[in-house]
């Protein structure tokens, strides 16, 4: 259930996951962080690096936790679909699901969980609006296999894929604001910020959005 | 181990000298506290005058900030690292502690000290009650796994050592960890408790009672009194250690390693003999225990770890234990234990993350059971030495070269 599982996804210049970067760069330096599905911990060791966060980290795979352990990160092993309920109320400023979200069996209960846990919370998802997407299944009549989405349908993790239009959709019904949302095409790089929402859902292979409680 | 013969259990004709190591430990160092400094017991007593046998390793640092106190299970002692005084085996935690080893004492200083109630020279039953000029026998106090850490926090003051940089222990050990934590969170950085519980369950309590009849049902044990005549009870104590080895592996590990193989012979002897190697194997387990350690002293330690529930010491919420807890904790557990299942060491996560401490939790996957804390786990080894080195660098220690 971690951006590992997934296939290969751009690297920058310096060797870090774009996306991961990109999420990075929407906390705080200095945060407490609580990265939910933190795979190999590559994201939480960014954090720790360029922003001088207090990360912790659930993984559900036992190989993923006890390689983050051994590399001195604070993670323990959980899933986040049952796991979230313990932690107490506002105890993180950030709670990440960085390409966890379409993995859970309950996103909305996930999404609910982390905004009652932290101020803000930063989804990172595989766009299943994506042209590319949209053109296996149309006419190549298959469910669809990207970079990102790299498994069959009968062996995936992946079991609730949303749009970004979805999304949206889902932080509203939710009263979640919105307060930064970036669209990275397929090769990594955000799209036109004053880009439509229907552009962004066609041609953005991922959506990273920081969300917070609204009042 | 399998290929050790023996037929006979232990006889009462066997020489010990844990009356020497009781009081005058060898290779050991030994802090006396005098009439001045009792050690305040939960049973509502003070114990005094009193010692602590303890072992170093590496060296402290001018800053006094690299101490690692390495807390002992049951049946464990002070030397953690070197030969045995009695077994002359090498020490217990050699595969963890040492130069450049997990918990490394090039860069750590190493204290391991054996707990007020054990018979390795930290005053216990066995040790001389200077009122009487005799081993305390049954007329110890009885002590709580908080009252060893008193004691260590005691010992600790004697060497100047205001905060640990690490608490590390499997087990009983465990508990002196998170007993630490709890009563002392300002004098812990880091925390490693292994396979262990804030709790000892009705099935471990179980398991313990067992041991202690044995013990009981001993003639030699005398109502606790067997010191004052040169007798002991061997065969009551080996019968405890066989039953609480069981307990320490897994039915898989003792298939493994014994399955139904029958023990320097093809064919059953239709007698109660030690026909299979499993029963050699617990034999030698229980005589080779006897040889080392105090009866009483195991009635006591069995009886403090029964009596562990830090819950219970915190109103009855786990959480509360720990609240606003400074300290960093690693909790280990291994899939096979099924003394201390993996299911406690989340109840200790779990208490934890809902006092917001910073905690890691790594589940390892073995078939060795309890005592996989012992035995050479890579992946408990790796985890040992990254936790240890993130937090070595939160703390501002740098190796020596």
């Amino acid at each position: 259930m971690t951006g590992s599982v997934n296939g290969s996804i751009a690297r920058n210049d310096s060797g870090a996951r774009v996306d991961l970067v990109l999420v990075s760069e929407m906390v705080d330096r200095g945060a407490k962080v609580l990265d939910v599905g933190c795979g190999d911990g590559e994201l939480l060791q960014l954090l720790s690096e360029s922003r001088g966060v207090d990360g912790r980290g659930i993984e559900l795979s036992r190989e993923g936790v006890n390689e983050c352990v051994a590399k001195g990160l604070a993670v323990i092993q959980g899933d986040a679909d049952t796991d979230l309920a313990d932690y107490p109320d506002d105890s993180f400023d950030y709670v990440i699901l960085s390409q966890t979200l379409q993995a859970t069996r309950r996103p909305r209960a996930v999404l609910e969980h982390m905004l009652r846990i932290g101020r803000h919370a930063v989804v990172s998802f595989p766009n299943f609006g994506h042209w590319s997407v949209r053109f296996q299944l149309m006419f190549e009549g298959h469910m669809p296999q990207t970079d990102i989405l790299p498994h069959s349908w009968y062996d995936t993790p992946n079991i609730h894929h949303c749009t970004i239009k979805d999304f949206v959709q889902l932080c509203n019904v939710l009263g979640l604001k919105i307060e930064k949302a970036v669209a990275l095409n397929a090769w990594g790089s955000p799209l036109r910020l004053n880009a439509p929402w229907w552009f962004w859902n066609l041609f953005g292979e991922q959506g990273v959005f920081l969300l917070s409680r609204k009042g | 181990m399998a290929d050790v013969n023996v037929s006979e259990m232990p006889k009462a004709s066997a020489v010990r000298d844990e009356t020497r190591d009781a009081d005058t430990p060898r290779n050991s160092h030994v802090a006396k506290f005098g009439p001045d400094k009792p050690l305040r017991l939960d049973a509502g007593v003070s114990l005094a005058p009193f010692q602590i046998a303890y072992t170093t390793f590496g060296s402290l640092n001018a800053e006094r900030s690299n101490a690692v106190l390495v807390c002992h299970a049951l049946t464990g002692d002070q030397y953690v690292v070197g030969a045995h005084p009695v077994t002359k085996k090498s020490g217990w935690w050699e595969i963890l502690i040492g130069p450049g080893k997990p918990v490394d004492t090039d860069r750590y200083f190493v204290i391991c000290s054996n707990v007020v109630g054990g018979c390795m020279g930290s005053t216990g039953p066995a040790s001389t009650n200077p009122e009487t000029g005799k081993p305390w026998g049954l007329e110890f106090p009885v002590i709580t796994i908080r009252d060893m850490v008193r004691a260590q926090a005691m010992l600790l003051d004697h060497l100047g050592i205001e905060t640990l940089f690490a608490c590390v222990g499997g087990s009983m050990g465990g508990m002196q960890v998170l007993q630490w934590a709890a009563s002392y969170p300002q004098r812990v950085f880091a925390a490693l408790p292994i396979a262990t519980a804030t709790r000892h369950s009705a099935q471990n309590i179980a398991f313990h009672e067992v041991g202690r009849q044995a013990i009981m049902a001993d003639p030699e044990w005398k109502g606790g009194r067997y010191h004052l005549d040169g007798s002991n009870p061997r065969r009551g104590l080996a019968v405890a250690r066989m039953g609480a080895h069981i307990t320490y592996l897994s039915d898989a590990a003792l298939h493994r390693k014994f399955g139904r193989r029958f023990q320097d012979r093809e064919n059953p002897t239709f007698s109660f003999d030690a026909d299979f190697e499993v029963e050699s194997y617990l034999r030698h387990q229980g005589i080779s225990f006897v040889e080392r350690f105090d009866a009483n002293s195991y009635l006591y330690l069995t009886r403090a770890m029964d009596y562990f529930d830090l819950a219970a010491d915190a109103g009855g919420v786990l959480a509360n234990a720990f609240k606003a807890t400074p300290t960093r904790f690693c909790v280990v557990s291994f899939t096979s234990d099924w003394l201390f299942p993996t299911s406690e060491s989340r109840a200790i996560v779990h208490a934890l993350n809902a006092a917001s401490a910073r905690v890691s939790f790594a589940e390892i996957v073995t078939d060795k059971g309890h005592d996989a804390f012992l035995l050479d786990e890579p992946e408990m080894a790796g985890i040992v030495r990254g936790f240890l080195d993130g937090a070595g660098k939160a703390r501002g220690l740098v190796a020596k070269k």
